[in-house]
């Protein structure tokens, strides 16, 4: 496939989005609601579950799976409140020692006059700066489109996974054709420019692992994470709440291509 | 004065004039000699439009004469995804500033106080920040943080930088992350964000700051005004993502002309000495 198919393939309708995951993965799962700020951004799902018997912190970016949901879900372009939920869970989270799991899928961070005026940048940068110190496991599952800063304030991870045909990218190849072309049409050599596919992540060091996906059997796909989710939560949960913070900076901190001299 | 002054007849593209030339304001189109603007702080007397500066002007004003020393200048972009016109836009940028990234870092005394500072250049690709300019910016808080040292950051950036794809977008998390075991260590982030500031820098270390100032009508925002005009169809304010805007919805701590920046940045430097 190409990156322009992955990336049709990524935002098609009838794919599973996080809530299915969050149940196929977890049990017992308790929805917590509310950023303690402003309000509640159905855009970001998240609360508590027991992961093969032990409690986790899980949280989604949901798109919906009808108009009416997806209307609900804003899409799932969450909001500042949408964002602040989520690190509220997560300090909450490191407060317990409990593991954090992510599902992203969003075309990225809403982009309107009320989040702007809520300071949706100041929300992401906050995310990020807290989840890169944050003294608990994080792992994050690309689960469909990786939208840009909306998608990493959920990704600042220990570990990241990418499913098969999910995409990850710093801008919507629309966005980047409409910007290098002024021709929105040429999405397709965008995508293949921007380097969005799995693979790519992979070979980049963005992600660890790919996900293979056959949403025909979808109990045993998710068998499938459950087992790499299962061993990277055995080593992390091996190290100290200082060395998984420290770990995260390492893994991010050799990220970028320059030359010196 | 004299050291800004001659830095903006070097730098700007001023060269050959002499410090009584004229220049134009780009707004009101106010004509007025170099040195009159200059001595403003290169604020146009008439309308008070504030001229855009490149990073060296910047550190002229706002640096004790002579104490700045540049740090990680040898870390430059490449264009490796080949993408498209990314390696004539590179050199290009170089050509006209004369810098070699969109960001310049180092150490300097503001009012006799010892600080790591970095100063983004919107003439340089719009200041976007691809792998050199995270790299450079978290080198800079690693030696911050290594050495005490407070940071002051002027922002200005068009945001993550597409040409590099995913990489940086990692930019955004990488400094991020080097920022907090600065703060961690209880060291000192003020950040001065100048027109304009927007996208991934905001969502990220323009946003990170233990004090965030601003200059006055510096246009601030996440996502830019047509993108949510088209999205939405909302008709937005005049004021709408200026720093006005941002200080009125608690977003920044202080509004700070230019001309009085370099005094309150010692006073806020001083009161985070022990």
């Amino acid at each position: 496939m190409t990156a322009y198919e992955k990336l049709k393939t990524a935002r098609q309708s009838d794919r599973p989005t996080a809530v299915a995951y969050i149940g196929a993965l977890f049990d017992e799962v308790v929805e917590l609601h509310g950023d303690r700020r402003f309000g509640d951004d159905a855009a970001i799902v998240g609360g508590l579950a027991f992961f093969d018997g032990r409690p986790v912190t899980y949280i989604g970016i949901e798109k919906g799976h009808d108009i009416q949901s997806r209307m609900k879900r804003n899409f799932g372009c969450p909001k500042p409140e949408g964002y602040r939920k989520a690190l509220r869970l997560m300090k909450q989270a490191e407060k317990f020692g409990r593991p954090v799991i992510c599902f992203v899928d969003t075309l990225g961070a809403f982009c309107g006059a009320d989040a702007e005026e809520r300071g949706q940048g100041q929300a992401i940068a906050e995310n990020l700066m807290e989840m890169m110190g944050l003294r608990t496991p994080v792992i994050t599952l690309v689960i469909g489109e990786g939208g840009s800063g909306g998608a990493l304030a959920l990704a600042c991870a220990n570990r990241v996974y990418m499913l098969e045909n999910s995409v990850y990218s710093v801008i919507t190849p629309e966005g980047c054709a409409s910007i290098i072309w002024k021709d929105a049409d040429r999405v397709a050599d965008a995508a293949e420019n921007l380097h969005i596919t799995a693979e790519d992540m992979v070979r980049f060091g963005v992600a660890e692992t790919v996900i293979p996906e056959d949403f025909a059997h979808f109990k045993k796909m998710c068998q499938g994470i459950r087992k790499s989710l299962d061993a990277d939560l055995r080593e992390l949960c091996a190290l100290s709440p200082e060395g998984l913070a420290e770990d995260r900076y390492r893994r991010f901190r050799r990220l970028g291509h320059f030359v010196e001299g | 004065m004299k050291n800004f002054l001659s830095t903006v007849r070097t730098k700007l593209g001023f060269g050959e004039k002499e410090p009584d030339s004229v220049i134009a304001c780009p707004k009101c189109r106010h004509e007025d000699s170099l040195k009159r603007v200059t001595d403003n702080s290169m604020v146009c007397p008439e309308c008070g439009y504030y001229h855009r500066l490149g990073a060296r002007e910047r550190i002229a004003m706002i640096c004790d004469a002579d104490s700045f020393q540049e740090l990680f200048s040898s870390v430059r972009s490449e264009d490796f995804l080949n993408f498209p016109k990314y390696k004539e836009k590179l050199s290009g940028a170089v050509e006209k500033t004369g810098e070699s990234e969109a960001v310049i870092c180092g150490t300097a005394a503001i009012g006799g106080r010892k600080c790591a500072i970095f100063v983004m250049d919107s003439r340089f690709i719009m200041a976007s920040m691809g792998s050199a300019v995270g790299e450079r910016i978290t080198r800079l808080f690693e030696h911050a943080c290594e050495n005490r040292l407070p940071v002051v950051g002027f922002t200005a950036s068009g945001g993550a930088r597409m040409q590099e794809g995913i990489l940086s977008l990692m930019q955004m998390a990488k400094v991020s992350g080097a920022i907090k075991r600065h703060a961690n260590a209880g060291n000192l982030y003020i950040t001065v964000l100048t027109d304009p500031t927007t996208g991934g820098v905001t969502a990220s270390f323009a946003m990170e700051g233990d004090i965030i100032l601003a200059e006055p009508k510096a246009l601030v925002g996440f996502a830019g005004r047509r993108v949510i005009e088209q999205n939405t169809g909302e008709s937005l304010p005049a004021d709408f993502q200026t720093a006005e805007f941002l200080l009125a919805h608690g977003f920044v701590d202080k509004i700070v002309e230019r001309r009085k920046q370099r005094e309150l940045l010692t006073v806020l430097l001083r009161q985070h000495t022990a």
